[in-house]
């Protein structure tokens, strides 16, 4: 096979370059296999992420040719001609090389109020497989993030990262509000301190998904509409006001389960 | 990597690694919003021309046809022309009838997820596609006004409905000529055909899918919203395509009444 | 006082798959202090990858099933080497901890009536694995990571463990580690030490494992002062891709096989039903009609020979291709497409589906897939008290696949998610317990916490030496060709021999690079522990003089009764990690009578 020619981000916060590597291509080869070659020979303090090397754990997200894609699963052969530039993901910042401190996903995970289930009768509960398949959807996210480091919100918008879940948590948050058992009402949280409305819709989320994920069509939009609801409902509002009501708070209408 | 404890509060932000360049995509990013660009602009000044030019938007009994251009139906002011109104009219409107109308059809697909997308990407550049850079400094993307009202598609879906409802009339009343009885012309097929597109578009809209059945929790014990949502979700899956396909259309029945009023071109009869 | 980075907890858990999680949870709702580590990013472990699914006789598609049936397919499919009472307490407390797992936020594929649905896979008698389509473990890390976080846990990602570190009086009172992102070193003090730090296959060249499957907990608890047991038991999954060479050894689930697939070598036979040994005929189906007969009704035909144990089906394939009757990449042919339709293996196989369309470029709804054995599991691992977790090393305990006993000589597909919930609850109850009687450690041995830094930091100053990467590819080869599937005594001689030089080798290493997530460095510090893995899974092949369940040997082919009495059980003459092994016969525990007359009952 010819020789590829790999250019490969290389540096930490104090600054970095691209580095070439021309490196000899084999049949069939995904990125992360020339990038392995690479630092079994050339460079053995390479930094890249990798665990299952079968799309299954979401470890070694990068941007190939300036898209955010899973090293493992972006075969060679599928690339244009010409060298191939490997470059760490942008939105987070950056360890080494290819290594970015992916934190910025712990924290707003740990935000989030978990399900809060009725209670299990005797036996187990009885649920029906129609309604357990939308949020099954997206439980097959393997948070690799790239959905996260595509979204313009916090990728071009640093200050927005304060209050902006991003598309991995909206998922997590519309299979907890779809999933039969939960009682939590997490509307006023998503939209409030989650920061559903930064979100524009333009699906670049959906488009990176390495699972296929309707990330946007069946989890964004769907709570974007039960916020409507909750919130922007003018016949509710009206209602509220005659009776001098106040929302719930966030807080109130989701709260993280007993240990 | 840090670590993940519920007291300390992880930093967010700090150096990012990679160039600093707009986007390191090689491929014709571009093409997408171009064409988004092109199509919409084109629609938004045609139909712009066609609301300030009130003339020639239906064909009546003179011709032996009932055929009333949507850009104009209901027609509801008092200066629209013989028999293409609908029962009443509003005095004192001097101008085109077009815009008592265009607002509620303009907000749906204004206030469209689909529509929203698009413009978004291509007029708004925010962003100019997937991993290409905002074009601005600062986003607050749908958390103020005016963006905030996109909240209110909801409700402009209900106003889309009416609408679809009389533009239907519209095209069955079309199938009885005036002075001949039934018959199918060119005029009927193409004002059921962009009836039918335009109850697609709205059906397969993303609120149309909320209200059927995707607001609840569980499925099972609404048997009937179930199959309501099960029968929307193919068609929300292709809202894109109904998109630009009602879109077209609707702009494409204009011309065409236009140019059977205006005796340019004959409503050809089939049967 | 050092001046490293330090943290205490009273329980600290090591590794943050399956077993760590479910470890810390109990620990957790105990009301004690808990910290994890993981040498990844948390979510990452190896539990993603599992993917039929957990077995639990819950009885939720085949009423007949109880926790007997299931206690009995274990012990049989681990050739009676297992610790019964590990299996005994997983077959009765797997339905329990599956239905927790609900409330937690799992969401299992249903039953008609809204059960958990369960499907079938090799060795287990009735269809007991509970799953979420194809990729059940991700199911199960997903539900526990989001529990252990709801409830406010401290986690330390991509921090490596050195060392297992006692106090003054012997008992294990904490670790050194460092973070992978820095390079920088930190201590922890605990009052006890739970060991989840999964399997060792990093160590041959065609593996299901990721990088991450060094055996450090195995070395570590090896060093401390506990035993490893059963080593030479590693299980060579049947099915694992063997094309293109880059995704060579990739799991294919077992599920594609319960789901109607057959394995068919080049000439187009279901070679499988000449391969079943006399323990199982009574229960497996002698024709294809026969066991066509049985995917829909178990009881209207026996089960087809694909469905044995994981140990048998490896070996046949083996035979099939060292007899010149595989196919052209040296596997056999895993066959669903002819049998079921597009959109059945769409819907139940999704991964499967998009891991050969993307990586090979085979459509398996019209194609076979070539497939081959790949190192999957190791049956062997730290010696447990079973009700407990605890190890011979006070304030050590271990659970998941670090642990040894529960599977024998054979583990069961989907028998590991089951026993990560089980064992890591347990062991989380037992380092509770523990730390509760107050006779915790309490301080660490800074001389040992210094000597592991120093041995650590020693690659950095060799300016001339080896390329750690060199030295695990060769040590991936030496392993594979001579402690593979098939043994021998000459080749584990040669190997045990070779191990000794390897030794050799890791001592010069020279890291080129900084410690800030520096690989070479990562790996260097990895290779002791693989190096301890190799060696105890070398002796205990050695002195196996006998094939059983996952270890077969060419020149003892049968199983011998002298040793189906003890487990073989190594320990380390020193603690270092160069220190000599030692292996010595371990007898297994006398099962009770009651379940001995469980497992004699006729099929």
């Amino acid at each position: 096979m010819a020789d590829v020619t790999m250019k490969i981000w290389r540096g930490d916060a104090s600054g970095g370059e691209f580095q070439n590597y021309t490196i000899e291509q084999n049949d069939n080869e995904v990125v992360l296999d020339v990038i392995h070659r690479i630092q079994a020979t050339e460079a053995p303090d390479l930094a890249c992420r990798w665990n299952c090397k079968a799309g299954k754990c979401g470890s070694c997200s990068a941007e190939i040719n300036g898209k955010p894609r899973l090293m493992c699963m972006t075969r060679m052969d599928t690339l244009p001609e010409g060298p191939v530039t490997v470059t760490p993901m942008k939105t987070f910042p950056i360890i080494r090389d290819l290594v970015t401190d992916v934190s910025f996903n712990y924290a707003m995970a740990a935000k989030i109020p978990a399900l809060l289930p009725k209670p299990m009768p005797e036996g187990g509960y009885r649920l029906m497989q129609e309604d357990v398949e939308r949020s099954q959807e997206f439980r097959k996210c393997i948070e690799c993030f790239l959905c996260q480091d595509v979204c313009h919100v916090i990728r071009d918008h640093e200050d927005n990262k304060a209050n902006y879940a991003g598309p991995r948590f909206f998922i997590r948050i519309a299979e907890l509000e779809m999933n039969p058992l939960d009682t939590n009402d997490r509307r006023e949280f998503v939209r409030e301190d989650m920061g559903l409305g930064y979100c524009n819709i333009t699906k670049c989320c959906t488009e990176v998904c390495p699972e296929g994920i309707h990330i946007t069509d069946n989890a964004i939009i769907p709570l974007k509409e039960r916020v409507v609801a909750a919130n922007y409902d003018p016949v509710a509002w009206l209602g509220r006001k005659i009776r001098r009501q106040t929302k719930k708070t966030s807080a109130e209408a989701a709260v993280q389960p007993a240990p | 990597m840090a670590v993940i404890e519920s007291s300390t509060d992880v930093v967010l932000s700090g150096v990012r690694g990679g160039p600093a360049v707009k986007t390191l995509r090689q491929d014709r990013w571009w093409l997408q919003p171009v064409v988004t660009v092109s199509i919409l602009t084109a629609f938004v000044v045609y139909s712009t021309w066609s609301a300030f030019n009130p003339h020639n938007y239906y064909v009546g009994a003179m011709m032996h046809r009932d055929l009333i251009s949507p850009f104009f139906s209901p027609c509801l002011a008092s200066s629209c022309v013989e028999g293409s109104q609908i029962g009443f009219a509003l005095s004192g409107w001097s101008l085109s009838p077009a815009f008592l109308i265009l607002i509620f059809p303009l907000g749906f697909r204004l206030t469209c997820y689909y529509y929203r997308r698009s413009y978004y990407r291509a007029f708004w550049w925010s962003p100019p596609a997937c991993a290409v850079s905002d074009g601005h400094k600062k986003y607050t993307g749908e958390t103020r006004f005016p963006l905030l009202m996109q909240n209110a598609h909801r409700y402009f879906f209900y106003f889309g409905i009416v609408f679809n409802c009389l533009l239907t009339y519209d095209a069955l009343r079309a199938f009885h000529q005036p002075g001949i009885g039934f018959g199918v012309t060119l005029g009927t097929i193409v004002l059921t055909v962009n009836a039918t597109l335009l109850w697609l578009y709205s059906l397969s809209c993303h609120a149309c899918r909320h209200l059927c059945g995707g607001s609840l929790k569980t499925f099972s014990n609404h048997p009937v919203r179930h199959r309501l949502w099960k029968f929307i979700t193919p068609l929300n899956e292709n809202h894109m395509k109904f998109a630009w396909a009602s879109l077209i259309f609707v702009a494409l029945t204009d011309v065409f009444v236009r140019l059977v009023a205006s005796g340019a071109i004959t409503d050809f009869r089939l049967f | 006082m050092s001046n490293y980075e330090h943290h205490d907890y009273d329980v600290l858990i090591i590794g943050a798959g399956g077993a760590g999680l479910r470890a810390a949870i109990e620990a957790k709702q105990r009301g004690l202090k808990v910290g994890i580590i993981t040498k990844s990013l948390l979510g990452k472990a190896h539990t993603v990858m599992a993917e039929g699914g957990m077995a639990a006789a819950m009885g939720n598609v085949y009423e007949e099933d109880n926790w007997m049936v299931h206690f009995r397919d274990t012990m049989r499919g681990g050739k009676y080497l297992n610790n019964y009472r590990m299996a005994e307490l997983h077959a009765k407390e797997a339905p329990e901890r599956v239905l927790e797992l609900e409330q937690w936020g799992a969401l299992f594929d249903r039953t008609k009536d809204g059960k958990i649905l369960q499907r079938d896979f090799g060795g287990h008698r009735y269809a007991r694995l509970a799953h979420t389509g194809d990729r059940t473990g991700l199911e199960l890390i997903r539900t526990l990571q989001q529990k252990v976080v709801s409830m406010g846990t401290d986690v330390f990602m991509e921090v490596k463990v050195l060392k297992l570190v006692h106090d003054d009086a012997g008992r294990v009172a904490g670790c050194v580690a460092y973070h992978r992102a820095s390079g920088e070193f930190v201590t922890f003090a605990a009052k006890a030490v739970i060991l989840a730090t999964g399997g060792a296959g990093k160590s041959w060249k065609f593996t299901s494992n990721s990088w991450e499957g060094t055996g450090d907990g195995h070395a570590m608890a090896l060093w401390a002062g506990a035993k490893l047991i059963d080593m030479e038991c590693i299980q060579f999954h049947p099915t694992g891709m063997v094309w293109p060479l880059s995704v060579r050894g990739i799991l294919v689930t077992e599920g594609v096989r319960g789901d109607g697939g057959v394995l068919r070598n080049s000439l187009g036979e279901r070679f499988m039903f000449n391969y079943v040994a006399p323990m199982f005929r009574a229960e497996t189906a002698e024709t294809e009609e026969e066991g066509d007969l049985w995917y829909d009704d178990h009881n209207a035909g026996r089960r087809p020979p694909e469905l044995l144990p994981r140990d048998e089906v490896a070996r046949a394939i083996n035979t099939e291709v060292k007899a010149g009757r595989g196919g052209p990449h040296g596997g056999v042919f895993l066959d669903i497409g002819s049998r079921r339709s597009a959109e059945f293996i769409r819907r139940r196989l999704p991964s499967m589906y998009h891991q050969f369309m993307e990586l090979a470029g085979v459509d398996i709804t019209r194609e076979a897939m070539e497939i081959g054995p790949t190192c999957h599991y190791i049956m062997g691992g730290v010696q447990v008290d079973a009700d407990t977790a605890a190890t011979a090393a006070p304030g050590l305990f271990a659970a998941g696949e670090v642990a040894g006993g529960m599977h024998g000589a054979n583990r069961l597909g989907g028998n590991s998610l089951s026993d990560l919930i089980v064992f890591g609850k347990r062991a989380g109850a037992g380092a509770a317990d523990y730390v509760l009687s107050g006779q915790a450690a309490t301080s660490l041995n800074q001389s040992a916490v210094e000597a592991a830094i120093k041995e650590a930091l020693a690659p950095f100053e060799r300016t001339e030496g080896e390329n750690p990467y060199t030295i695990q590819h060769d040590l991936q080869e030496m392993m594979q060709a001579n402690v593979g599937i098939i043994r021998t005594q000459s080749e584990l001689d040669f190997a045990l021999g070779e191990l000794d030089k390897f030794t050799e080798r890791v001592k010069n290493i020279a890291v080129k690079g900084g410690r800030a997530y520096n690989p070479g460095w990562n790996l260097t510090t990895d290779l002791p522990a693989m190096l301890a893995v190799c060696k105890t899974v070398a002796l205990g092949a050695s002195f196996r003089k006998e094939s059983r369940g996952g270890h077969t040997r060419e020149d003892f082919p049968t199983a011998s009764e002298e040793f189906s009495k003890f487990n073989l059980a190594h320990s380390s003459n020193g603690g270092n990690w160069d220190s000599p092994i030692e292996t010595t016969e371990s007898p297994l525990l006398p099962i009770p009578q009651e379940l001995k007359a469980l497992l004699e009952e006729a099929h």
